[in-house]
């Protein structure tokens, strides 16, 4: 290492050529990055591009057969891929703090969070106990945990999400480390709350000057909140520089399909759409509505507490139009998918009603005919396939059900069907595990059309998917919604999409709507406060207003 | 952003399966282990030199590898080469006979408790009854109300591993009924037992096959133990686990009589335990630890 | 964990008030008339129509039951039919040598079952980790009598490192009680010892790749001080479950290693009154079993919801 540039004498974190192994393929293929004492850099990646690897790589924590064979890893003049685990475990939480991805797994449930707050200082040597717990208390006030002294003492099942991430945020810069790397802090949370702990976490790194490597598969977040950006694909840093830069004149041509596939950064694209798609519908409009939501209200019973009940749902009143899109958005607890649960006759409303085609789900009959009218696509592909089934058998099942046609026949549907979303044929007789995310999905959506169903129920259904894909399919949705008149009821937490989809939209906060219009109405000039707020928590927002 | 394949594909990738199984060495010592016990079990009548029950006061205490009995004699004289291939072919009926006790009312139960939750209530107070009597308990009063017999034996020892095999074909149950291949089953209109038949079941079949290997070992086990105690098979019918009570009452005159029988048990133990293992590994690669 | 108890006390309640009633039907499947059953079969008339009024036998059933449970609360268990002894004597008098060696056999087994669980999972690939689960597996195969029969033969008579039978009870002399009852506890613990150590090892090995751990290595906490404070803790609510599930198979193992070391525990007080038709005595033996079984399982639930938080506070399952 003589030939280093004069930049690089400035920079906190210096990898170069770093090549990471599992077993005996290699994942990470010579990646260089550098991180400046206040910098704040990116690494975006779908999954699969080996960001993460290079995160653990760092920190010297690669999972199982992992392992560096190559390059080096330089903080302050030290090499890390040198160190033994005594010179890590100072580097680590000292030196560089860690912010994981997801705060359901990554707190121990059987211990006090106060006490894992206080491992972080005991580890660096605060041996005295008092001053341990006065500074845990203020590094949890510090992450914005209201009452720390009270909460110190509970159990991480007692705090909601955000908060969790908060509490591994006070872990990370216990020791107030030069380096922050926050692997997706905030992916598993809700979008409002994502934003809220992002400001919260780049204020406290910029009060310190703490340097952060931010680890996110969203171009958008990266955009808004890094100076520089590197993308990875294939366990290559593929391009590398200012956001802006990248975002208008992307070099390479993964970065060009990720920025074309990004709903938040396409807006602008979506409104052409929405307006020529509704030119169609608005004819039609005259209609009865295919699925007249009106005044529901469902009450659940909350288990052990007598006789108290939690509204999950509360006097929602709504519709969806005949060959149109009606979009509900709302955050976890908004009561969203218990609406789809009622809109698929799987839950009876506690008052009010639903109506498909002009008929509820009253008894037997009704509900076995509705049920051929209306179906579900769920979000995890990997979940809503039974994984015994071959494909073909999956696809017709509602035909079996319904005691529909012979063996031929419903051999001929099934591969109509896999025509129309744009299947191979020949993977009928293969079975859910061997096909990717995206092919899942298709199939879902096979089955939900098999029985020509008018109304399909899409909860949550792109939102498990990478970008690229989610991309593929809200196409393919679009397309069948032309060419079937279908009418879709989108539920989901990602505004963004919506644009692509929607007509019409629904936004709902703890089982109330609290917003109704058209897309573009709503999109252009919310009325409520809490819709300005999802808004403005769309990543990369701030980029294409500019 | 990693996605976790669901626990039990038991479908999905039957080759893979046996690939796994077929590459686990210690598994296949264990099959190895377990056809070598059921081809005796099965031929003992043709492979037996002699009927096991055949007395001869004359041979009695003889050393293994006295001319034309191999393992030696007993007590009475009976050659114990012949008695272990037909104890071993007691011993593997009741293990199986007692895991079908096990599954057939075990099973079901379980489905139904797992889905129907109004079910659950009385199913669990059932188990919980069920789990209050440990299976040598349940041996003790069914022999005190029928006398000791195989069939006394073989239901105790099937009773007691009922509500073992319905708690955990009742986890799986939830487990997959929280999923959403099932939710779209029910928007399909499908009946209850129609989705407990062909999408929970098929999911569970390898916890259940899993757990049957793991009880058999357990209930041949038993079989000895009760027979060992004189109260689950009878003499004369051979059973390893009354040889070994008769070979306790003349461990001084000779201590070999006492190896073989148990030699076998373990072995037949072990190879279900390794083949049980093995399986596991390959069912669900999550478990897997190498 | 109020609301956690008082189901689950609620629910211990049914399984004992069923399993009484099991109990005492049982005894009324007996093969002919139970009284003749007590008698003896060649009572005079007069004979057994003094024992059906002394037994209550021609009131209606539910009576019967009541009167049953009456007595049975006030300790009265009535008299073996075999020695004449009241049956809550012999019961005293057995009980105590068979909870020492159980307990015993216990804390055998959780405590090397965990240490060998843990071993194993640190050291992985490496001999220790071969060891353990070789002895695992053979804990799992190996019958514990024939395992006794065994230990009696060589550590017993061959190297008379240990006692092959005898008693010595604990209030006399304390250590030389401990002394004889090792071998039938290791005996006795061996399997369940067998079951801990797998279970440790595999929840351990689980655990130790959860995100929470990689966070606390994350924090600078060296390997032994995150598998003691992150790992073993959340073992242990596995291990916990385990212990209770085992309490049936160590138990009925009681039985079988009090009858290789001539112990005379409640074991042999089962066995001897099966074979000498005791009714009262299997009644009554059947009967405390099923109550401390259901007893000791509730306690480890009660230690269960102590170690998992989730429990304590959430108050469901």
């Amino acid at each position: 290492m003589t030939d280093l540039p004069s930049a690089d004498h400035q920079a906190l974190l210096s990898i170069r050529d770093l090549r990471v192994n599992f077993g005996d393929t290699e994942v990470v293929h010579g990646v260089d990055l550098e991180v400046k004492a206040g910098e704040r850099v990116a690494i975006v990646g779908q999954s699969g591009s080996g960001k993460s690897t290079v995160m653990s790589a760092i920190l010297r924590l690669l999972p199982g057969s992992g392992h560096i064979t190559g390059g080096s890893i330089v903080m302050d003049g030290f090499d890390l891929t040198q160190a033994d685990d005594r010179a890590m475990r100072d580097v680590r939480g000292n030196r560089i703090g860690l912010v994981p991805q997801d705060p359901a797994t990554n707190l121990n449930p059987s211990m006090k969070v106060g006490a894992q707050i206080g491992d972080a200082l005991k580890a660096h040597g605060l041996r005295d106990r008092v001053s341990r717990k006065r500074r845990t208390i203020e590094l949890m006030d510090e992450a914005g945990i209201p009452e720390p002294e009270r909460r110190a003492g509970q159990f991480p099942h007692e705090f909601s999400g955000g908060m969790r991430q908060r509490i591994l945020i006070a872990i990370a810069l216990a020791r107030e480390p030069q380096l922050i790397i926050a692997d997706e802090p905030t992916s598993a949370l809700d979008v409002t709350v994502q934003a809220r702990i992002l400001d919260h976490l780049q204020t406290l790194v910029d009060d310190h000057g703490t340097s952060l490597l931010f680890i996110t598969h969203d171009l958008g977040v990266a955009a808004d909140r890094t100076d520089r950006v590197a993308v990875m694909l294939d366990g290559r840093v593929v391009e590398n520089g200012d956001p802006q830069e990248i975002l208008r004149n992307p070099q390479h041509e993964y970065t060009r399909k990720l920025i074309a596939a990004a709903p938040s950064v396409s807006a602008t694209e979506g409104v052409a759409r929405v307006t020529a798609r509704s030119q169609g519908v608005e004819k039609r409009g005259a209609l009865e509505p295919i699925l007249l939501v009106q005044d529901v209200v469902k009450d659940y019973k909350l288990r052990g507490q007598r006789g108290q009940t939690i509204r999950a749902v509360d006097h929602v009143s709504f519709k969806v139009q005949r060959g149109a899109t009606t979009a509900v958005v709302g955050e976890s607890g908004s009561g969203k998918s218990t609406l789809a649960k009622i809109a698929l006759g799987l839950e009876q409303p506690s008052a009010g009603k639903v109506l498909i085609n002009g008929r509820a789900f009253n008894d037997r009959a009704a509900r076995k005919e509705l049920r051929r009218c209306v179906q579900p696509v769920f979000q995890d592909p990997y979940g809503s396939l039974n994984p015994t089934f071959t494909i073909e058998r999956l696809i017709d099942e509602p035909l079996r059900i319904f005691r529909m046609g012979d063996r031929t026949s419903r051999r001929t549907r099934v591969a109509d069907l896999l025509d129309q979303v744009a299947l191979p044929r020949n993977i009928a007789q293969r079975r859910a595990g061997e096909l990717s995310g995206g092919q899942r999905q298709r199939v879902a959506i096979a089955r939900a059309l098999a029985l020509d169903s008018e109304l399909v129920i899409l909860d949550e259904a792109v939102s498990a998917l990478d970008v690229l894909v989610q991309h593929q399919i809200l196409k393919l949705l679009r397309d069948l919604q032309e060419q079937l008149g279908l009418s879709y009821l989108f539920i989901t937490h990602d505004l963004a999409v919506v644009r692509e989809l929607a007509h019409h939209v629904v936004v709902m906060r703890r089982g109330q709507v609290v917003e109704e219009g058209g897309v573009e109405e709503v999109f252009t000039v919310p009325q409520h406060e809490y819709t300005t707020g999802l808004l403005d928590a769309i990543p990369g927002a701030s980029l294409t207003a500019s | 952003m990693t996605v976790v394949e669901s626990g039990h594909d038991l479908g999905s990738n039957r080759g893979q399966i046996w690939k796994s199984l077929r590459s686990s060495t210690l598994g296949m010592v264990g099959a190895g282990i377990l056809m070598l016990m059921a081809a005796a079990a099965i031929l003992a009548p043709l492979v037996a030199p002699h009927p096991p029950t055949h007395v001869n006061f004359g041979l009695s205490y003889q050393p293994p590898l006295t001319r034309g009995y191999v393992l030696g004699t007993d007590d009475l004289g009976r050659d114990i080469l012949s008695r272990m291939l037909y104890g071993i072919r007691v011993s593997l009926q009741v293990g199986v006979l007692s895991v079908a006790i096990a599954v057939v009312v075990g099973v079901p139960l379980g489905l139904l408790a797992g889905y129907w939750r109004w079910l659950d209530g009385i199913i669990s107070r059932l188990t919980d009854l069920m789990l209050a009597f440990p299976f040598l308990i349940l041996a003790v009063g069914l022999a005190a109300i029928n006398g000791p017999s195989l069939n006394n034996a073989v239901i105790a020892l099937g009773v007691a591993q009922i509500p073992i095999m319905l708690r955990v074909v009742r986890g799986e149950t939830l487990r997959i009924k929280a999923s959403d291949f099932v939710t779209s089953a029910e928007a399909m209109n499908a009946s209850g037992l129609r989705i407990m038949g062909q999408h929970v079941l098929p999911n569970c079949t390898s916890a259940i096959i899993v757990q049957a290997t793991v009880i058999i070992p357990v209930v041949v086990i038993g079989e000895a133990l009760l027979s060992f105690l004189g109260i689950g098979v009878q003499p004369p019918t051979p059973s390893l686990g009354i040889m070994l009570s008769d070979a306790q009452q003349y461990i001084s005159q000779s201590p070999t009589a006492a190896i073989f029988p148990g030699t076998a048990i373990v072995l037949i133990c072990l190879g279900f335990n390794l083949f049980g293992d093995a399986l596991r590994d390959a069912l669900d690669p999550s478990n897997a630890n190498t | 964990m109020g609301r956690f108890l008082l189901t689950r006390l609620w629910q211990s309640a049914i399984t004992l008030v069923l399993a009484s009633i099991v109990i005492f039907l049982g005894i009324r499947l007996l093969p002919g008339d139970p009284a003749t059953a007590m008698a003896g079969e060649d009572a005079s008339p007069e004979q057994l129509a003094a024992v059906r009024a002394e037994l209550g036998l021609d009131d209606p059933l539910f009576m019967q039951y009541m009167a049953y449970m009456g007595q049975v609360l006030t300790g009265d268990l009535g008299r073996s039919t075999m020695h004449g002894n009241p049956v809550i004597d012999m019961i005293g008098a057995t009980l105590p040598v068979t909870l020492l060696l159980a307990t015993y056999a216990m804390v055998i087994a959780v405590v090397f079952g965990l240490l060998l669980g843990v071993l194993a999972e640190r050291q992985r690939g490496r001999w220790p980790e071969w060891f353990a689960n070789g002895a695992a597996l053979i804990g799992l195969s190996v019958p514990n009598f024939w395992l006794g029969i065994m230990a009696i033969l060589t550590l017993a008579v061959g190297l008379s490192l240990f006692p092959a039978s005898g008693y010595v009870p604990f209030r006399t002399d304390p250590l030389r009680a401990l002394y004889h009852l090792t071998l039938p506890a290791i005996i006795l613990g061996a399997s369940v010892m067998a079951v801990i150590m797998r279970q440790t090892r595999a929840s351990m090995l689980e655990t130790m790749q959860a995100d929470f751990v990689r966070t606390a290595r994350a924090k600078g906490l060296s390997r032994i001080r995150v598998l003691l404070r992150y790992g073993l803790r959340n073992s242990l609510i596995v291990v916990v479950t385990i212990v209770g599930l085992q309490l049936g198979m160590l138990i009925s193992g009681t039985v079988v290693t009090e009858q290789i070391f001539a112990l005379p525990g409640f074991g042999r007080l089962i066995l001897d009154a099966v074979f000498t038709r005791d009714y009262p005595v299997i009644q009554s033996a059947v009967l405390v079993v099923t109550f401390g079984y259901v007893v000791i399982n509730l306690i480890v639930d009660v230690l269960y919801s102590v170690i998992n938080p989730k429990i304590r506070v959430g108050g469901g399952r």
